[in-house]
């Protein structure tokens, strides 16, 4: 059966990773476990013939309700039959019907709810309109007339029930991509030239797989159910064997012996719980397949410059020892290996490095903030000269300590309008009432250069631009007036134009206001407008520490000169060039 | 928002009006000698052909259903085939049976599924897992399996429940509430562990979001970060489970109506489907019909409060 759940995953993955999500699956004690049942099911079900001590109509008439032992293991029913080979014979049946069920709606619903959600349009009208027709039909009657008028056939009414069932996976598809469609990374892909076919494979299926493996373990179990319901009540083929045809006679006969609803019963319950269980473990696999990856080793501690040890604490953020690990056990891997760092109060600094050189963890990890899964495993921050914990760390935000995030367009809830996200933290902290707090809220959107902030702060965060949502969330940072701010990354997902402005604007509230600023950025650039003194790391381990202009002067790590190298390609900086524009 | 609603009402209204038809062609499509079924065996051949004739069975199709069809649209259902009860009439004593434990159960398993779905999201660690054997355990469980059982334990063997049977509400609350407990909670486990599941689905997905720890760093209270915020954002994907669930149970009270005998639309379907009474059927169909369009009017109008930008496309 797991190729029904393999089969949603997304066109577009290398077949290694395929496999390894499955094993990753059974690696898990209860998906191993489904697993094991599953197979074991499928095992029965396909040697019926060879492993079943009886026939499955094969009857002994003189030994009827018999319970279990001498030769009938699990007893006789009401005709002398062998129970346990009923049982057998019965897994067939039901898995054939239950992977009816799973294929046909799966077939019908995936494609329609892709195509529907994703082109929109006249088949998205005619997709949702036969889907909610579906619906309205209420299952049972279709199958109830069904049988009446054109077949009475069992495998033909799951292929009718797979067509009934196709809407859930119809709408659950269509619903995940017209969320997506619309985002900026999709719009992204389809502005280079990327084609809609790979765009779905790529951005939409990855989306969607989750929940279309928890409703084809929902289909799969409810085809089970059905089957053996329309069975129970008297719809089932009394020639073919099949959990629901056994309870349905047992239930006939509750009062003379109850060992026969036991069996059947059990049966369809570990079978329809293996399913579940499985689709929950390949689940979880999926989502640890899209966690990051291990990043590499360090450097040799050798490599390390003497000057990364700074003489003196910083008066603001002092870091010191800081390692931050993922996971736990032997899975755990490290991705800060131990890093001092210190921020003086009014001082700006930066913390600069490739992707994956642990900058923004440890940025996050001043927050108190770091994802699902990554601590400190050692070292101490201080702030205002005291060692603080996580909980003392965490109460101080949005008060004491200002974020400002990378993607601006990510950074908003959604739901919620500019003016409500920007009152709240401001109500919170200062204790002030709604209608002062939208004042300070206006004013606060007037000092970062909105030009309508009175209909700025009726917005959803999807009717504005990129620039207009970092100056919101710079906004929102300098609030309640912080006096630490940690920025990561504020500048990189602007147009080039806006990237300049919302320097110099940090840079003017950082003055005006006296705040220590904490920059994390992979450009040099910003580094030469904006910082005091620079930290470059390099793969969880600083390598070096100067004042912003000896490092652009004289960088003596060759990982900085190398970085310097590939990011300035030798022009001159913004300001260099403002100043000679000027002359 | 009033155009996209106008819409919606308008593409409910043709569904309104195509799907008693294609019950129709169905139901026709296969039964054929109605009226001998009606008469019963020593029915003589004139006697049959007098009594299609009079329910218009020689007439063609399209006139049969014209005929049907017009007179829906004044109100009039007709009367069933079998026991000349009008079908109106059957439908106004049935429904509040059905929608008693539809709705009841639907309220139940949304309260505890968002409940269970959000603490197992937030919280993850133990209580996540004891949501997964829970859900698996309650996922796993056939509903009429689970109804019978209920019936031995808490009817027959501890007589605190009826076994079979509906009060409704004007016979007073407690008796009304007493003759769906065990119906409602047959239903309600289903429905309560896949709700659930998805919920907390839903709510780890939006925790992950940037914007959530955005939120954290402006120092919010874990309240209102997730009764204000994570909530409202996974209140699409949960409503939208809560819709498919309640058109579920639509079907599901069939076999649970069955059981504890309860005159529900479910009953009415059973028998009439199997003794191709017509409009009974095409009257099951469309009251079926015409609730399924309004709770999917009102999901649409949660999913608009929810999602802003879903009220603008």
């Amino acid at each position: 059966m797991s190729s029904e759940f393999t089969a949603v995953l997304p066109i577009g993955k290398p077949a290694r990773k395929r496999g390894s999500v499955v094993v990753r699956a059974l690696r898990n004690p209860s998906g191993l476990v489904a697993g094991v049942v599953i197979a074991i099911v499928f095992a029965v079900a396909v040697l019926a013939d060879v492993i079943a001590p009886y026939g499955a109509q094969e009857s002994d008439l003189s030994r009827l309700f018999e319970h279990g032992g001498d030769g009938h293991l699990l007893g006789t029913d009401g005709a002398g039959r062998d129970v346990l080979s009923l049982l057998i014979y019965g897994a067939r049946s039901s898995l054939i019907g239950a992977a009816i069920a799973v294929g046909v709606s799966m077939l019908v619903g995936i494609p329609t709810g892709l195509i529907a959600g994703f082109y929109g349009r006249w088949f998205d009208q005619i997709g949702t309109w036969i889907s909610s027709a579906i619906l309205a039909l209420p299952g049972i009657v279709v199958l109830l007339a069904f049988r009446a008028s054109v077949s009475t056939s069992m495998w033909a009414a799951m292929l009718v029930f797979g067509v009934l069932l196709a809407p859930s996976f119809f709408t659950l598809v269509r619903a995940a991509v017209r969320s997506v469609r619309n985002e900026l990374y999709v719009d992204a892909a389809r502005v280079t030239g990327v084609s809609d076919a790979r765009i779905i494979s790529r951005h939409v299926l990855t989306i969607v797989r989750a929940p279309i493996v928890i409703q084809a373990a929902m289909v799969a179990a409810l085809g089970l159910m059905i089957q053996a319901g329309l069975e129970f009540l008297g719809m089932g083929d009394r020639e073919t064997a099949s959990w629901g045809q056994s309870l349905n006679e047992g239930f006939q006969n509750i009062y003379r012996a109850d060992h026969l609803i036991l069996w059947p019963g059990l049966a369809l319950g570990i079978t329809i719980a293996a399913f579940a269980l499985f689709a929950n473990a390949l689940r979880d696999a999926l989502d640890a397949a899209d966690a990051p990856r291990t990043p590499p080793a360090p450097p040799e501690a050798s490599s390390v410059d003497p000057s990364v040890v700074p003489a003196t604490t910083g008066d603001l953020v002092s870091i010191r020892g800081l390692r931050i690990a993922y996971g736990s056990g032997d899975d755990a891997s490290e991705v800060v290996h131990g890093i001092d760092l210190d921020l003086d109060a009014g001082k700006v600094v930066g913390l600069v490095g490739e992707s994956g050189s642990g900058k923004t963890q440890t940025a996050l990890a001043v927050l108190g903030l770091l994802p699902d899964g990554g601590r400190i495993t050692a070292g101490t921050i201080s702030i205002d000269g005291r060692t603080t914990t996580l909980t003392q760390r965490i109460s101080m935000l949005g008060r004491d300590i200002g974020y400002i995030p990378q993607e601006p367009m990510s950074n908003l809830d959604p739901a919620f309008t500019i003016g409500n996200q920007l009152v709240e933290p401001l109500r919170r902290h200062l204790g002030i009432g709604r209608r002062e707090a939208e004042a300070r809220a206006l004013a606060l959107l007037e000092r970062v250069g909105i030009p309508e902030p009175e209909r700025l702060m009726r917005s959803y965060p999807h009717q504005i631009s990129g620039g207009m949502a970092q100056r919101v969330l710079i906004a929102g940072a300098v609030a309640c007036e912080p006096r630490l701010l940690i920025a990561d990354e504020p500048t990189t997902a602007l147009d080039v134009t806006i990237q300049a402005e919302i320097l110099d604007l940090l840079r003017d509230l950082q003055q005006e206001r006296g705040m220590g600023l904490l920059i994390v950025t992979h450009n040099f650039g910003v580094v030469a407008d904006i910082c005091d003194e620079v930290y470059v790391m390099q793969m969880g381990v600083l390598v070096e520490h100067q004042a912003a202009g000896d490092l652009f002067a004289e960088p003596r790590h060759e990982y900085t000169r190398a970085l310097l190298g590939a990011s300035l390609e030798g022009g001159p900086s913004r300001r260099q060039r403002e100043k000679e524009q000027l002359r | 928002m009033l155009t996209f609603l106008a819409k919606r009402i308008l593409s409910g209204l043709v569904l309104i009006a195509l799907i008693p038809s294609l019950a129709f062609v169905l139901m026709r499509a296969g039964s054929s000698d109605v009226a001998r079924q009606i008469l019963g065996q020593t029915a003589s051949e004139e006697q049959v052909a007098a009594r299609a004739a009079a329910l218009g069975l020689d007439r063609p199709l399209v006139s049969q259903y014209l005929d049907w069809a017009g007179r829906a649209l004044r109100g009039d259902l007709g009367v069933s085939w079998f026991t000349n009860e009008p079908v109106a009439q059957a439908m106004a004593t049935r429904v509040p049976a059905t929608l008693s434990l539809v709705i009841v159960t639907t309220i139940i398993a949304a309260v505890i599924a968002v409940a269970l779905g959000l603490a197992a999201a937030y919280y993850k660690g133990w209580l996540d897992r004891v949501l997964q054997v829970l859900s698996i355990a309650g996922f796993a469980l056939p509903g009429f399996w689970l109804a019978l059982m209920l019936v031995v334990w808490l009817a027959i063997d501890n007589p605190i429940f009826p076994a079979t049977g509906y009060a409704s509400i004007s016979d007073g609350i407690g008796a009304w509430a007493r003759s769906i407990t065990l119906p409602v909670t047959a239903l309600a486990v289903g429905a309560v562990t896949a709700t659930a599941q998805q919920v907390r689905g839903a709510v780890r997905d939006v925790l992950q979001q940037d914007w959530v720890r955005t939120l954290r760093a402006r120092g919010i209270s874990r309240g209102s970060l997730i009764f204000k915020h994570v909530l409202r954002s996974a209140g699409v994907a949960g409503l939208t489970v809560l819709g498919l669930q309640f058109i579920g149970l639509l079907g599901g009270a069939v076999f649970v109506e069955r059981l504890f005998a309860i005159p529900g639309m479910g009953q009415v379907l059973v028998t009439s489907t199997a003794q191709g009474d017509l409009p009974l059927v095409l009257g099951v169909v469309l009251v079926t019909t015409l609730i399924v369009v309004i709770v999917n009017l009102v999901i649409d109008l949660g999913v608009g409060f929810f999602n802003p930008k879903a009220r603008l496309s």
